[in-house]
């Protein structure tokens, strides 16, 4: 029988470490399916995620992280999954994770289960800047939506197929989908919960938002989005 | 206004004009961007010719001289033409990016002889 649930995996260029995580995640869950979003890799990511087990989802370009997640949710719907967990493929998201994610989602107790660095335990230290601007985020959600949610900006996430319905639509935004996206769940009714996850440093330096000028757009386009999301009918 | 500048006027218009309708006839360019070009380049030769709604334009913004309506007004356009693309180009990606995704679930559906003979990836 096949599995209800599905793990999502954004990959660009991550060759050396997306074995490990498809691996890691099947170790400990191997009943769960995996599809592996290779969102334009120029490396082995894709043929590496495939002989490793993931099905794999190929962009013929590279879309950026919240293109690359809505076509995981898009196949999710397609194949018919109830839940499906999302996770980076750099290795930063514990997979022990997964199942305290899965267990607040699967008794019913909230529509979508935020994995947050900052109830649990972790080792790893956000940077300030990056700090600087969840905190931003986390005080602007507060005011616009009263919700108490510490880790705005979380990648590692699982939800429901209700959820899924409203991500695979055009209300999703793939513009670094974040703390906005949050509000506009929480203006649609949905009920959000947040769970402790551990979470790595990225040893590589990567940031997916790049240069400084990326993350001020990144920063503007968030704030302007949480407000707009606020205005919006929905 | 002096003579000079509005013969200049009117042959820039002018040459807008053509050049903007045999774009169009070559089907280089698309009647949809079109007619901005067309609108402004029928305004340029009105305010040109028709002195008298210059100066009282320019009366009415507060200009010092009819030429700076003139400029006033190609600054506009150019706005409006910028807005035009930018809303225009929000639609392509956002188009863009529905097709990338489709493509990339139906090569997923392939099976895998299938696809070494479609795909480089």
């Amino acid at each position: 029988m096949r599995s209800d649930t599905l793990i999502i995996i954004p990959a660009f260029n991550e060759e050396n470490k997306i074995r490990q995580v498809i691996h890691s995640a099947k170790q400990l869950y191997p009943e769960i399916d995996i599809a592996v979003i290779n969102d334009g890799s120029s490396d082995a990511t894709a043929k590496l995620a495939e002989k490793a087990g993931a099905v794999v989802l190929s962009h013929s370009f590279n879309m950026g992280y919240g293109v690359s997640l809505q076509t995981g949710y898009k196949y999710a719907v397609l194949r018919g999954y109830r839940y499906v967990v999302q996770m980076d493929g750099d290795g930063q998201h514990d997979p022990a994770g997964i199942k305290t994610l899965l267990d607040i989602l699967k008794n019913n107790a909230a529509d979508i289960v935020l994995g947050s660095r900052f109830l649990g335990h972790n080792d790893y230290s956000t940077s300030i800047y990056r700090l600087t601007g969840i905190r931003l985020f986390r005080l602007v959600l507060k005011l616009l939506s009263g919700s108490d949610i510490k880790d705005v900006t979380t990648g590692f996430q699982a939800m429901n197929r209700k959820v899924l319905n409203v991500f695979v639509t055009d209300l999703f935004p793939c513009d670094y989908p974040d703390a906005d996206v949050i509000l506009m769940l929480s203006r649609l009714g949905f009920t959000i919960k947040e769970a402790p996850v551990t979470m790595y440093p990225n040893n590589e330096g990567k940031s997916m938002h790049g240069n400084p000028l990326n993350a001020v757009y990144y920063i503007f386009k968030m704030v302007l989005s949480m407000f707009l999301t606020k205005m919006r009918k929905y | 206004m002096p003579i000079k500048q509005k013969i200049v006027a009117i042959m820039i218009a002018v040459s807008i004009f053509i050049v903007i309708l045999e774009l169009v006839r070559k089907r280089k360019l698309r009647e949809e961007y079109s007619w901005l070009w067309l609108l402004t380049g029928t305004i340029l030769i009105i305010l040109t010719v028709w002195y008298d709604l210059l100066v009282q334009i320019t009366r009415f913004i507060g200009a010092a001289l009819p030429t700076s309506t003139i400029f006033l007004f190609a600054i506009i356009f150019l706005m409006l033409v910028c807005i035009q693309f930018s809303v225009k180009i929000s639609t392509l990606t956002n188009q863009l990016k529905d097709l990338t995704q489709e493509l990339a679930l139906l090569k997923a559906a392939m099976p895998s002889e299938e696809k070494k003979d479609f795909f480089n990836n």
